[in-house]
C-alpha cells in the first residue's frame, strides 16, 4: 500500500494508523486500516457491502470513536474534541434536509450552529447556492424540489464553511442516472474550483474511475484495505472522456479490483 | 345524463377555480343538510308520537331553554371551557417539559417514565375522591384531574417524537459540534412538532372529557359549576330540555377546541409535513 499521488504538499490531510472499530453489536467494521490522504486529492472508497467503507468516512469525520488505532490530522489546527476546527464536511446518502427549513435557512445551517449572523452569512450562502446552481430556490421548501436538486442543496450546505475535506457516503446512489452524471460533473468541477480533498464512498465501479485520482479498494468481514492505486489522466474528465478508451482500461481496472477483493472473502453479495 | 359545457370563454384555471368552489360549497351544504334533516325527523317524532318533554323535547323547547337559562347555562360554559383550556395549557407545559427531561439520557427515562404510565393507566374518576381532599377548592380538583388525562397523550408523542429525529441530521449537529440547546431548539423540537400536534388534538378532546367526567365525580355547587354539574342538575329536576341545552354547549365546545387544535396544527405544518399536504398527481 502507499500513497500514491506524487503529493505537492509537505503534509498529508490525514492519517489512519491501523484503524479498528467494533460496534458495540460485536460486529468488527473494521480491522487494522491504514489510510493516508494528502491535500487535493479524490479518493474515491470503493467496496461490497459490508466491506465498512461507510464506517470509515464516519470515524474520519468523528462520528464514532475508534476501538483500535489512531487518526491525525498532520496539517491541521485541532478543537477541543481532537477534531480539525470546522474543516470536515459531510454529504449522507440522503438530502438530510430539514423539512421545516427552505433552502436558504439549510445551506444556512452549519454557519447559524457556529454562531454566524443570518446578514453576515447571506452572502456566502447564495454563493455557495449559485455554484449548485440553485440561486433561484433559495425560498423553496425541501419537498417542493426533486431528488436532484435537493441533494445539490446538500452538497451546497457541505461546502458552505469552505471545509477543506468533502467526506462523501453515496452521495447519489439512490439517484438516477442521469441526474448522478449531471451531479458527478458538479462535484468535479466544484472539486476544481474550490480545491478541497474529497473522499468518496461508492459501490459504484463507473462512478469511482470517473471521478477520482485514487482508487482504495476495500475488502469486506472484516474490512480492510485490498489495493489502492492512482488512476491520473491528462483528459478533461467530461462527456468525451466517458465514451474514451483511457476510461474503459481505467473502468476495468478498478472493476478488476474490485473482483479481487470480493474473490478474496468468496463474497459476492 | 348530459355534463353541461362549461361556457367557451372559460380558461382552464378558471374552470378549476370554479370547480374547487363547487366542492367547497358542497362540503359545508352536505353535513348542514344532514344535521337539519335530523333536527326536522327529532321534531316531527317527537309531534307525532306526542313524547312527553321530560323524556325527549322537542329541538324547539331545548332552544327555548337554551334562551331562558341562557344566563345559568352560559355562566357554567365559561367555567368548563376555563378549566379545559387551563388544564390543556398546563398539560402543554408539563407533557413537553418533561418529555425534553426524559430523553435527556436514557436512565432518566427508566427511572421516571413509570410513574407516568401509572398516573395515566389509572382511572381518574377512581383518584377524583382523593384529590377532592388534598385540594382547596373544587375548581382546582377539577383543573388536576383534566390535567392529568391531557397530559399524557402530550408527553408520549413528544417523548415519540424528539426520538424519532433522523439519525443523518443528529450526526450533522454533531459534526459541526452543536451544543445541547442547538440541538434541542433547531433540530428536536422542530422535528417532534408533526408529533406535539397529534399530542394537542387528543389532549384537547381529552381535557374536555376529563374536565365533564371529574366534575361528575366530584360534584361542584353554587357559582362555580360547570356545564356537568348543570347537567346532572336539570336531571334531577327533570327539566330535560336544559339538558339537552348543556349537552348541545359541550358538543360546541368540544368542536371548537377540536377546531382550533386542527387549525393550530395545519398552520404550522401545512408548509413542509406530508400529513397536511395535498396529494397532487
Amino acid at each position: 500500500m502507499s500513497a500514491s499521488l506524487p503529493a505537492g504538499h509537505a503534509r498529508p490531510l490525514v492519517v489512519l494508523r491501523n484503524v479498528s472499530k467494533e460496534f458495540s453489536t460485536g460486529t468488527l467494521a473494521l480491522t487494522g486500516l491504514s489510510l493516508q490522504v494528502e491535500r487535493g486529492e479524490f479518493v474515491s472508497l470503493l467496496g461490497p457491502s459490508g466491506c465498512g467503507k461507510s464506517t470509515a468516512l464516519r470515524i474520519i469525520a468523528g462520528l464514532g470513536e475508534v476501538t483500535a488505532g489512531r487518526i491525525d490530522w498532520p496539517s491541521s489546527r485541532l478543537d477541543a474534541r481532537g477534531r480539525p476546527d470546522g474543516d470536515i464536511s459531510f454529504v449522507f446518502q440522503d438530502p438530510t434536509l430539514l423539512p421545516w427549513k427552505n433552502v436558504f435557512e439549510n445551506v444556512y445551517l452549519p454557519l447559524k450552529l457556529r454562531h454566524v449572523g443570518r446578514d453576515e452569512a447571506r452572502e456566502a450562502v447564495m454563493e455557495t447556492l449559485t455554484t449548485v446552481g440553485l440561486q433561484d430556490f433559495a425560498r423553496a421548501y425541501p419537498r417542493e424540489l426533486s431528488g436532484g436538486m435537493k441533494m445539490r442543496v446538500s452538497i451546497a450546505r457541505a461546502l458552505v464553511t469552505k471545509p477543506k475535506l468533502m467526506l462523501m457516503d453515496e452521495p447519489f446512489a439512490a439517484l438516477d442516472e442521469i441526474t448522478r452524471q449531471k451531479l458527478n460533473d458538479d462535484v468535479l468541477r466544484l472539486w476544481h474550483e474550490t480545491g478541497f480533498t474529497a473522499i468518496f464512498v461508492t459501490h459504484s465501479v463507473v462512478e469511482s474511475a470517473y471521478l477520482s485520482n485514487r482508487i482504495v479498494v476495500m475488502k469486506a468481514r472484516p474490512g480492510r484495505v485490498h489495493d489502492d492505486f492512482a488512476l491520473q489522466t491528462s483528459a478533461v474528465r467530461d462527456a468525451d472522456y466517458r465514451t474514451s478508451e483511457e476510461f474503459r482500461q481505467a473502468c476495468e481496472r478498478v472493476s478488476h479490483a474490485l473482483a479481487g477483493a470480493m474473490g478474496a472473502t468468496g463474497d459476492h453479495g | 345524463m348530459t355534463e353541461p359545457t362549461p361556457a367557451p370563454d372559460l380558461s382552464p384555471a378558471a374552470r378549476l377555480r370554479r370547480h374547487a368552489l363547487r366542492e367547497t360549497a358542497l362540503q359545508i351544504a352536505l353535513p348542514v343538510g344532514l344535521i337539519a334533516l335530523i333536527i326536522g325527523a327529532w321534531q316531527a317524532a317527537v309531534m307525532v308520537w306526542q313524547i312527553p318533554a321530560y323524556i325527549l323535547p322537542g329541538p324547539n323547547l331545548v332552544a327555548k331553554a337554551m334562551v331562558d337559562d341562557w344566563g345559568i347555562l352560559f355562566a357554567a360554559l365559561l367555567v368548563t371551557a376555563k378549566i379545559m383550556l387551563v388544564s390543556l395549557l398546563l398539560a402543554l407545559v408539563g407533557g413537553v417539559g418533561f418529555a425534553v427531561f426524559l430523553i435527556q439520557s436514557r436512565w432518566i427515562e427508566v427511572t421516571f417514565y413509570p410513574i407516568a404510565v401509572i398516573l395515566q393507566v389509572t382511572p381518574i374518576v377512581a383518584i377524583a375522591p382523593l384529590i377532592l381532599i388534598y385540594t382547596p377548592t373544587t375548581q382546582v380538583a377539577l383543573l388536576i384531574c383534566a390535567f392529568l388525562v391531557a397530559f399524557f397523550p402530550i408527553l408520549s408523542n413528544m417523548v415519540q417524537g424528539l426520538k424519532s429525529v433522523d439519525h443523518n441530521l443528529l450526526n450533522l449537529f454533531d459534526l459541526y459540534g452543536a451544543s445541547r440547546w442547538q440541538r434541542l431548539w433547531q433540530l428536536q423540537l422542530p422535528a417532534a412538532l408533526p408529533y406535539f400536534m397529534t399530542g394537542l388534538r387528543i389532549g384537547g378532546g381529552l381535557a374536555l372529557i376529563a374536565a365533564v367526567v371529574a366534575e361528575f365525580a366530584a360534584g361542584s355547587a353554587g357559582a362555580g359549576s360547570g356545564l356537568a354539574f348543570r347537567l346532572l342538575e336539570a336531571q334531577y329536576r327533570l327539566h330535560i330540555p336544559r339538558l339537552f341545552a348543556a349537552l348541545l354547549l359541550l358538543s360546541a365546545l368540544g368542536v371548537a377546541i377540536f377546531a382550533v387544535t386542527s387549525f393550530i396544527s395545519w398552520l404550522s405544518l401545512h408548509r413542509w409535513h406530508e400529513s397536511s399536504l395535498k396529494r397532487e398527481n
